[in-house]
């Protein structure tokens, strides 16, 4: 192998080295231009979306027979997480329709679970009466679920599957039809 | 790849190098790229080095590199965000309108068609635009390829040049002048002037080279580097972990979890304090502008106390609260602790707390209470007993009262104009009489009842609102700042002086040159050469353009 | 109190004066051909007057800080004096490196002039509100205007090179731009003397308009040549107004700081008017053959340099102190707040510039457009982001 020989392999490699260097410095700085758009993006999504896991919590029950209800009991059980408040209308109009669909449900392994984030307890009490709740009514006094579910709009219900894990979110009322084939989404299988 | 061997002292200089690197003799065939043939003076940008982006074209990646390497291109994409900063700034931004109206409408309803254009096109919200938050990031990715193509091959070429540079160098240099015959004692007297002027002095065969503040040189690069940091500081605000942004409303004697600290920390709000200017005697010498102006905010502060959960293990459970922290949150003064920090940013006064009610008859004109009750607000009893046999019990509780529809509703949880419907049982009655009272409300419902309620008085509280913060960027963008100001502090308050002398039969050659501040160089060369028969330079830029 | 406060308008007047003299004694140091011991004498008596004035402003910030208990940066009034006074500083330091008098004859009547706008905003001592009181309303402040009053600087050097060089032979678009520049100056000069008489006069009249379905008023105090949108005139014997202003202009003030824009350009035109009739030609024109012995080399590097020596002022205060407090004060140090738009812009721009300049070779009159430019966004931030675009900063 010649010299000239020589000098051509080294600046080859020289020429290499470069197009590597170059190559990995342009592809970190555009995935990192990446990361920033696509977090912009995502900056105003919920922190719980679908297939996370939802976050465990306890809450004061306002009705039935336990004190307190934490959502880790409710292991292996499909669970329907609504958050309301009283002074919502279409929270309102949709808990009748919970209610109807509670028996048959509960039955099946699906537990609905409605958290409101009233500041009295009062007014949940009234409500409960008035509507007959027989699922139990939570109540989130310091907003703390509400915060770690990171909630905007009421009502926000969630569909939880037998594993914990998120299968929907929906914000918004939700209709008799859609209610039920969603809890039939989260309905244990047997 | 080819090398270019000059052919004046024979240094092999990359391909692309418009000034030998060594001897600084212009290379005939790379003159086109500084622009130097129609010129008489050279230019001396990057000493004449190759930027290696200049002398290869090939792959993509090559293609892009160079684009960005370019300084045309980061000052077009400088001046392409500097028009679109200041498109955002015709309109108020979304972030800047009332909280309570939607955008859509808002910007027709204000601003008209110019308004509905800019909000279709987006510019209520510009800032945070893909595209307006792509052009920082390409002036980045920009800065940072056309700093390691200038850095690299300046620091080389600083690094190896000599003393001895060519005579066309020399010549074309814009501080030049020839001297026919120069003493010893003269040569002597330069030299010691220089090195009092704290010049490095370089010799190589009689040849000398007197240089300072080379180390200003690196000052773009180094303040190009503090933005690149900054730029990772903001880009990692992305992160939740490194920035926390929220916002908490906490009421006179209310105990609250801080968001998104997961139930750790607890803020209890003791006392919110509005002052205003115009009470004290001090304030007496801002009379005349108060007058003008109308009163004027002095102080907002909440008095705090900060709790640590040590109970909570999950969400929502008793939490088990320990101080952490006493002291007021003001403007300008947020509290702070592990890393979080409290700003008082907002505030609401006189939201009702309690409201106190008489039981009196209907028929008695002077209203004497025969009982009398005091309901609180967030945490009303369900039954109260009252003095003479009167048992009081809350049927409905609306805190934000209104009509809808006929039907009495809340609009929200609190209690800005509470009402109630109130079953009122007489002393030895079964039966209650139905009472609806509220704040300038009384209304019997069936319009027999033989006592009314009264509202006696109401106690009221003030709510304040805190952003809660936490930003673990703060130092790196602080790292950055500072790097920054270093690096632009050190490119342009020093400069890069070089004088070169050309010992010539009996005489001598000299010419300079700086990067910047040529008045600068004139000074300490005059300096160097007085009470000497030398030349002083003369400025050829001057002959150059007449 | 009331005498401190006194004391302190009073040097003001001084200052004011004394620039206006210092002026007058540069203008006489250009005129002066002799270059001896006489003229030597000129240009100490000068400088000594300008630093003379300095002083007296710095005895007016002084005794106004103590008689409002605050640093008086804090409206508008306070900001622009104070900005003219930096611009007085930033000369003398410029002065003292370059010697250069016929920077003293730009430089000083853009002080004074800029001294006289903020006159004309009110200047009773104000109140802080809470985000202000903190040290850094000073520390900011002052850096930033220091910073912005170097690059001003900057700009007195870019016009006197315009000036000087620009061909005054044949009408052109840039003789035409160097005039549209010197009108500018003249509309500021035409609105302190507009609004000075008229205050003088105590003239007052009160218009009843709607805004925002709600019936406002609002008080002209210079005729009204556009009043407000569907307004009427409630004070008797005042004239009513010629035209009104168009729906889309916002705020409760819109139209009456239309009316005194349209008011400062109307006495900008008769001044720039009588100036050509008696001139007899382009006023830069008649300016240039003062410049005569300029040397246009040293003016374009004292711009440039300018550019660097504030640019990393401006960058520390303008941004990196103004970042620190905002972190403070409004628990975000940066929130898109227009006037700190327009200091990004600034500092972009400024930016351009050098790279333009050290990359690209832009020395000169390209340099120089790009200075006046400079100082026309500077300008835009300090007042027109304050009256057209309100914020966060806005004072006034």
């Amino acid at each position: 192998m010649g010299k000239i020989e020589e000098a051509r392999v080294r600046k080859s490699q020289k020429k290499k080295i470069r197009l590597l260097f170059r190559s990995i410095l342009l592809f970190i700085m555009f995935s990192a231009l990446i990361f920033a758009l696509v977090s912009n993006f995502n900056k105003d999504k919920a922190v719980i979306g679908v297939s996370d896991v939802a976050p465990n919590f306890v809450l004061h029950q306002m009705n039935g027979k336990e004190e307190t209800l934490e959502l880790s009991g409710l292991e292996g059980k499909g669970v329907m997480l609504n958050f309301w408040a009283t002074y919502c209308k279409p929270c309102e109009e949709e808990m009748p329709y919970m209610e109807s669909l509670y028996p048959e449900y509960s039955e099946k392994g699906v537990e609905i679970v409605a958290v409101s984030v009233d500041a009295t307890k009062l007014v949940i009490d009234r409500f409960i009466d008035k509507y007959e709740l027989s699922f139990p009514v939570l109540h989130d006094n310091n907003g703390q679920v509400m915060d770690a579910y990171n909630i905007g709009p009421l009502p926000t219900t969630f569909f939880i599957n037998s594993e914990g894990k998120v299968v929907e979110k929906i914000e918004g009322a939700l209709t008799l039809n859609r209610l039920e084939s969603y809890l039939q989404q989260i309905q244990p299988d047997e | 790849m080819n090398k270019v061997t000059c052919d004046a002292c024979g240094h092999i200089n990359p391909e692309g190098t418009v000034l030998c690197a060594s001897c600084g003799k212009p290379i005939d065939k790379n003159q086109h790229i500084d622009g130097n043939e129609n010129s008489n003076l050279l230019n001396m940008r990057y000493d004449g080095t190759a930027r290696r982006s200049q002398t290869y074209n090939k792959t993509i990646v090559d293609k892009v590199w160079n684009f960005f390497s370019s300084v045309k291109v980061g000052v077009t994409l400088i001046v392409i965000t500097l028009v679109a900063s200041a498109v955002g700034t015709i309109l108020p931004q979304e972030m800047y309108i009332p909280p309570n109206v939607q955008p859509s409408v808002h910007y027709k309803d204000q601003y008209g068609l110019i308004g509905q254009i800019y909000y279709q096109l987006g510019f209520h919200n510009l800032y945070s635009s893909w595209w307006y938050m792509t052009l920082l990031a390409l002036i980045g990715i920009s800065i940072v390829i056309a700093s390691i193509d200038r850095v690299v091959p300046l620091y080389r070429a600083l690094k190896n040049q000599r003393a001895r540079r060519h005579e066309s160098f020399l010549q074309r240099q814009r501080y030049f002048s020839k001297t026919e015959v120069v003493t010893e004692e003269d040569k002597a007297k330069v030299l010691a002037s220089l090195k009092k002027l704290r010049y490095n002095i370089t010799e190589e065969n009689g040849h000398l080279m007197a240089e300072k503040g080379r180390f200003s040189r690196w000052g773009p690069y180094v303040n190009h580097v503090g933005l690149i940091i900054f730029l990772i500081g903001a880009l990692l605000r992305f992160l939740p972990f490194m920035y926390i942004d929220d916002f908490v409303w906490v009421r006179e004697g209310e105990t609250k979890a801080i968001p998104q600290t997961n139930g750790e920390y607890f803020i209890e709000n003791k006392d919110f304090i509005l002052e205003t200017y115009g009470d004290s005697e001090e304030d007496q010498r801002f009379a005349e502008a108060l007058e003008r102006q109308g009163p004027v905010a002095k102080n907002f502060q909440t008095d705090a106390i900060i709790y640590k959960n040590d109970g909570a293990e999950v969400v929502g459970s008793e939490p088990d609260l320990k101080v952490l922290k006493e002291g007021s949150i003001q403007v300008n003064h947020p509290i702070k602790f592990d890393g979080f920090a409290l700003y008082q940013s907002s505030y609401q006064l006189n939201e009702f707390e309690s409201m106190s009610f008489k039981i009196h008859e209907v028929n008695d004109e002077e209203e004497l209470a025969l009982a009398s009750f005091t309901v609180d607000l967030t945490n009303p009893a369900y039954e109260y007993e009252l003095d003479n046999g009167f048992r009081v019990k809350i049927d409905q509780y609306f805190p934000d009262y209104y009509l809808d529809d006929g039907e009495p509703r809340s609009e929200t949880k609190y209690p800005r104009n509470p009402a109630f419907v109130f079953f009122v049982y007489p002393p030895n009655q079964e039966e209650p009489e139905v009472s609806f009272a509220g704040i300038g409300r009384n209304i019997d419902a069936s319009g027999q009842n033989q006592y009314k309620i009264g509202l006696q008085g109401f106690d009221v509280r003030d709510v304040t609102g805190l952003s809660v913060r936490r930003d673990y960027t703060l130092p790196i963008l602080g790292l950055g700042g500072i790097i920054f100001m270093i690096g632009v502090v050190q490119g342009m308050y020093w400069y890069h002086r070089r004088v070169w002398i050309h010992p010539k039969e009996n005489g001598w050659w000299i010419a300079a040159h700086t990067n910047k501040n040529w008045f600068g160089l004139k000074k300490d060369i005059e300096k160097a050469i007085q009470n000497t028969n030398i030349t002083m330079v003369k400025d050829q830029q001057d002959n150059n353009e007449k | 109190m009331e005498d401190l406060i006194s004391l302190s308008s009073n040097f003001l007047y001084l200052a004011f004066i004394m620039y206006l003299l210092a002026t007058f004694f540069f203008a006489a140091t250009i005129r002066d051909k002799r270059g001896d011991k006489k003229s030597k004498t000129l240009n100490v008596i000068s400088i000594s007057i300008t630093i003379i004035g300095f002083l007296a402003q710095t005895g007016y910030f002084i005794t106004r800080w103590i008689a409002s208990g605050h640093a008086p940066v804090s409206n508008l009034f306070e900001f622009t004096t104070f900005f003219g006074m930096m611009l007085v500083f930033a000369f003398i330091i410029i002065y003292f490196i370059y010697r250069l008098n016929i920077l003293g004859l730009f430089t000083l009547p853009v002080a004074l002039l800029i001294i006289a706008y903020g006159s004309m905003f009110p200047r009773e001592i104000s109140p802080l509100v809470p985000s202000l009181k903190s040290h850094w309303l000073y520390i900011h402040v002052t850096t930033v205007s220091l910073g912005e009053a170097i690059l001003a600087v900057s700009f007195a050097a870019g016009l006197i090179y315009l000036i000087k060089e620009i061909d005054q032979t044949k009408s052109s678009k840039r003789t035409t731009w160097l005039e549209v520049i010197i009108y500018t100056i003249f509309s500021t000069v035409g609105f302190v003397i507009v609004v000075s008489v008229y205050n003088a006069m105590d003239y007052s009249a009160t218009f009843e308009f709607t805004f925002n379905n709600e019936v406002t008023t609002v008080d002209y105090h210079l005729p009204p040549i556009a009043g407000p949108n569907d307004g009427t005139l409630l004070t008797e014997d005042r004239m009513d107004e010629i035209f009104q202003a168009p729906a889309w202009m916002q705020g409760v003030n819109a139209a009456r700081k239309f009316n005194t824009l349209i008011w400062s350009l109307l006495a900008g035109l008769v001044i720039y008017v009588l100036a050509r009739m008696i001139l007899r030609k382009r006023i830069a024109a008649a300016i240039q053959p003062l410049l005569d012995r300029t040397n246009s080399d040293l003016i374009d590097e004292i711009s440039y340099r300018a550019v660097t020596i504030g640019f990393p002022v401006f960058t520390l205060g303008g941004l990196i102190f103004a970042m620190i407090w905002a972190q403070q004060a409004w628990d975000r140090f940066w929130g898109w707040d227009p006037k700190e738009v327009w200091a990004l812009i600034t500092w972009f721009f400024y930016a351009a510039f050098l790279h333009l300049r050290l990359s690209r070779g832009w020395h000169g009159e390209k340099s120089a457009w790009l200075a006046v430019i400079g100082f026309v966004i500077i300008m835009f931030n300090l007042i027109a982001v304050n009256l057209i675009i309100a914020g966060l900063h806005s004072y006034a």
